[in-house]
């Protein structure tokens, strides 16, 4: 069988992508949500608290992406 | 062999890499076409520039298509350009039936086919076409299909109550950065193949020492080639991959193209090189399973799962054929004899496909045929987007 399939890549490949391809478009969710959400300003700012985790959200989306890019320019 | 064998050899693989990039610019586009993410012609030309920039990036090419395939010793002209036949009409079929199909697999399947032809069934390394081919076709798409169904389904679950326009347009935004990243995979992905099968041609001619690396000439003549096809949008197949299996909203889009993404990256990191079409076709396929009230259409669904099964076989009897019958004309006149049989075949689907034309102009228009309801429908999902 291991001369066929590699299961343990197969396994390895199945987690990340999992936690790569629905986990990094469920924070960028949460960013956009927490963009949309009404709340009070950080004392003495102009932004909600919300609004600062949002693009916290996002700025994790972007590195993630950021390393995607690195490793295909590294050529994987 | 002579030099105008090597020329059209090398004349037909760029062909190909043009098919190539038509065939595929739905993969990282059709989604952000349909949910209106990016505007048809600028998001083919977008994909053309990422394209252009990922198969530059792709340094170290050697020639690896056929290695592991086909006893690459045996492999002479007459084979790389009977593969190539293949491969090329096999696009060019399914693109005209607007087909997402993988170009890897119809080359793979030609130059197979090719290689029987000429040596017998001893010169294909079945054990590496069952491993490095066939297994990851079949769980590529059932990995995406998870992956997006997944993903959609948290991306509309932690949106709720969020304003549907604003949420649309936040995930057009991220849509923008997703199929990007995906036409600069499909860039570095795919130009090598054309780059190595050139590579392979000209070490089989003897202009290159075996183990040799791409000529810079060879990765920028596939690069053009490959951007340029891109940027010619393979208009039909955009439409079937946007409209035809599911009517995708753009949550729905961004979910599917990160999907693809992060398991075409990944996979090819862990030394599976997957079919950049097999996965984004699960993926949307996924995202369409993983919404309530989506609209899925199964039965393109499988037809296009038809059209994967025979595709290594028909490639490969082109591969068989075209071989054939170059090496009964003897190579060079056989070779020549092919090429223009194999155009007019190209022209004669070409012109078979101004009939009902598919342009930018009428890309998003209504699909006409019945959609299933995936689900109890929350909110009545319109069909036209």
């Amino acid at each position: 069988m291991d001369s066929w399939i590699n299961l343990s890549a197969v396994w390895r490949i199945v987690v990340v992508s999992l936690l790569v391809g629905a986990g990094l478009p469920a924070l960028f969710a949460l960013g956009i949500r927490g963009l949309a959400a009404e709340g009070r300003p950080v004392p003495g700012t102009s932004v909600s608290r919300a609004t600062v985790l949002a693009f916290a959200c996002f700025a994790i989306v972007l590195a993630a992406v950021g390393c995607g890019i690195a490793a295909i320019v590294a050529g994987l | 062999m002579s030099t105008v064998v090597l020329v059209l050899v090398v004349v037909t693989a760029l062909a190909f890499d043009f098919t190539n990039g038509f065939h595929d610019t739905g993969n990282a586009m059709a989604a952000s076409i349909a949910t209106g993410a990016l505007r048809p012609k600028v998001a083919v030309a977008l994909s053309g520039l990422l394209n252009l920039a990922g198969a530059f990036l792709s340094l170290s090419v050697a020639a690896t298509i056929a290695n592991g395939l086909v006893e690459t010793h045996l492999v002479t002209l007459t084979v790389v350009f009977a593969g190539l036949a293949g491969g090329i009409l096999w696009n060019l079929a399914t693109w005209v039936l607007g087909i997402p199909s993988s170009s890897s697999h119809a080359l793979i399947g030609g130059v197979v086919g090719a290689a029987i032809a000429a040596n017998g069934f001893h010169a294909v390394q079945w054990h590496g076409v069952v491993a490095k081919v066939i297994i990851p076709a079949v769980m590529s798409p059932a990995l995406a299909i998870l992956v997006a169904g997944l993903g959609t389904w948290g991306v509309y679950r932690l949106t709720r109550g969020v304003d549907d326009g604003q949420r649309r347009r936040g995930f057009r935004y991220g849509q923008i950065g997703t199929s990007s990243l995906l036409s600069l995979a499909h860039g570095s992905n795919d130009a090598q193949k054309t780059m190595g099968v050139i590579t392979l041609a000209l070490i089989a001619n003897g202009t290159l020492h075996p183990g040799a690396q791409a000529p810079t000439w060879v990765i920028a003549s596939c690069a053009v080639a490959i951007s340029l096809g891109t940027y010619a949008g393979g208009w039909r197949i955009i439409r079937t991959m946007g409209h035809g299996l599911v009517e995708v909203d753009s949550p729905q889009g961004f979910a599917a193209e990160a999907s693809s993404a992060a398991t075409i990256l990944l996979s090819t990191h862990f030394g599976y090189s997957l079919s950049t079409t097999h996965v984004v076709t699960g993926s949307i396929l996924g995202t369409g399973v993983g919404r309530r009230g989506a609209l899925v259409r199964w039965r393109v669904a499988r037809r296009m799962v038809i059209a994967w099964l025979v595709t290594l076989p028909t490639a490969a009897l082109v591969g068989v054929g075209a071989y054939a019958l170059a090496s009964s004309l003897g190579d060079d006149i056989g070779v020549l004899v092919d090429f223009v049989l194999l155009t007019v075949a190209l022209v004669g689907l070409y012109v078979r496909s101004r009939r009902a034309p598919v342009t930018a102009m009428n890309v998003n228009d209504e699909w006409d045929e019945p959609a299933t309801k995936n689900g109890e429908p929350r909110h009545p999902v319109p069909l036209a987007a």
